[in-house]
């Protein structure tokens, strides 16, 4: 797994950024995952919507529990994973690629800064 | 916070991966492969679980089963030696102790099933109405006893392919619903029971914790062939719910009686005294104040525990348990309604949202465990 353009957020999403485009793409970690068992549902924002960074932009049902999905960073939905909807279990069989969640176009970069990187995040969550 | 117990098998579970969580206090697997695999594999083939923490008492003497009859609401006085009956006990106001498993043992000592959470309680209960004239004993023997349920379509085949079961291979065939049989393995007493809380085929064998881990590896190589999985208390659930087994905690508790949670059928009201009949009585004649009903989501947003139930703006109710059911794959939950808020449609709060819910029948799923 490539972690060099990802960082990580205390509520366990990821950022996949990239140096060049003010678009990242959003998930939960393989821990969130895990900790969540089997996902059954998901409920993303709709597309165009505008998030604030930390506020709650979807649900993730689990059969156990359930969870909010939190905005990474502030800015507007510019792509749904619509393969979440029928397989939502993607998140669980591949939460660092095909279970991604939104696309997101920043609206302030420097709230990159906030996040984590790889190694701070396996820390926090004591699997270093 | 005293030390979490631990069952007979709790190593071999470790062994597994299971993730453990504290239930009742014990440390139990939650889930081996994952919920939705586990529970498929009851559902399609074979899945077995560790239910050590369950409670057993043994009533004895020669008054056993009077003294039973007057304790629960199920009439014990027409079980044969091997029967096995589900009831309820109740209060004098009729709320409910426990739900639990009455198994009349060849020889006439009683068997009593009990939920681990209540075991101190149903135990206090029990003692406190043993007649004071000494003909009936009861002892806790959760401590000595392990329980494994073998449930699934391939139950039976799994449980005759195992050397331990070698010498009742005709008696498993011959076992019917909701009956027992007992033998020995060596000075060891395994008792095998038909019943579950799948709603699928299935068995629940009581064997000492000595014996215990030999069984389930056992169970392990010889249910291989038959796609046999270990399935944790999550699974459990999600298979109990889809056949709209009551559990306490959820659709009983203290505050509950058996009349509310659709269990009517355990009641019998003519068999004779027994503790809680004036009160169920007097709630039969007037009608219980609220009633268990199934509910279908219209999204798949999960319903869970004490989630409100609303008609229009008005709170007519709470869920008792809900959720996505695998092998339905819909939305799905019980849930308590007010008798005079009885309808067709609903709506459940689930956190910020409203989602509309028609009612259904229960159970959800057919048992197939006859």
């Amino acid at each position: 797994m490539e972690f060099e353009h990802m960082l990580f957020t205390s509520e366990h999403e990821w950022v996949r950024f990239d140096d060049e485009s003010d678009v990242v793409i959003v998930g939960i970690s393989e821990y969130a995952a895990k900790e969540l068992g089997d996902i059954v549902f998901i409920e993303l924002p709709k597309l165009g919507a505008d998030v604030d960074r930390s506020e709650a932009m979807g649900t993730i049902e689990a059969v156990k529990t359930v969870a909010d999905l939190f905005a990474p960073v502030s800015g507007t939905v510019v792509e749904v994973n619509t393969a979440l909807d029928g397989q939502p279990e993607l998140v669980n069989k591949s939460p660092f690629e095909e279970g991604w969640f939104v696309k997101l176009s920043m609206s302030d970069r420097s709230e990159l800064d906030h996040l984590m990187d790889h190694d701070a995040y396996q820390n926090m969550i004591g699997e270093s | 916070m005293t030390e979490l117990k631990k069952t007979p098998l709790h190593d071999a579970h470790v062994e597994l991966g299971a993730r453990m969580v504290p239930f009742a206090g014990f440390e139990m697997p939650v889930s081996y492969a994952g919920i939705i695999e586990e529970h498929r594999a009851v559902r399609q083939r074979v899945g077995v679980f560790d239910v050590s923490h369950m409670g057993e008492f043994i009533l004895s003497g020669p008054g056993a089963f009077d003294y039973l009859n007057r304790v629960v609401t199920n009439d014990c006085s027409k079980l044969v030696d091997g029967g096995v009956l589900y009831t309820v006990m109740c209060r004098q106001d009729g709320t409910t102790v426990d739900d639990l498993l009455v198994c009349r043992m060849p020889g006439g000592q009683a068997l009593v099933v009990v939920n681990a959470s209540n075991i101190e309680k149903d135990f206090a209960h029990m003692r406190s109405l043993l007649p004071e004239d000494g003909t009936v004993t009861l002892e806790d023997a959760s401590d000595r006893t392990a329980l494994l349920a073998v449930q699934g379509p391939f139950s039976r085949d799994v449980l005759k392919s195992c050397p331990l079961f070698s010498p009742v291979k005709d008696t498993l065939d011959g076992l019917a619903y909701y009956n027992l049989f007992r033998y020995r393995i060596g000075g060891d007493e395994v008792v095998v029971s038909r019943t579950g809380y799948t709603g699928e085929l299935g068995y629940e064998v009581f064997i000492p914790p000595a014996r215990a881990r030999e069984f389930w590896d056992e169970l392990a190589s010889h249910g291989k062939p038959f796609g046999l999985q270990p399935v944790g208390l999550a699974a459990r659930d999600t298979l109990r719910f889809e056949a709209s087994f009551c559990l306490y905690g959820h659709e009983l508790d203290d505050n509950t009686t058996p009349l509310e949670a659709g269990l009517a059928w355990v009641v019998k009201l003519k068999k004779g005294g027994f503790v809680g009949r004036d009160a169920l009585l007097a709630e039969k004649e007037a009608g219980p104040r609220r009633k268990l009903i199934g509910l279908e989501l219209e999204e798949r947003n999960i319903a869970r525990q004490d989630y409100p139930i609303m008609h229009g703006v008005e709170v007519v109710g709470k869920v008792t348990s809900g959720t996505f059911s695998p092998t339905l794959e819909k939305s799905l939950a019980m849930a308590f309604v007010d008798r005079d808020r009885l309808d067709d449609a609903y709506s459940v709060q689930v956190r910020k949202k409203l989602v509309g819910a028609t009612v259904t029948p229960l159970p959800f799923y057919p048992s197939r465990a006859k």
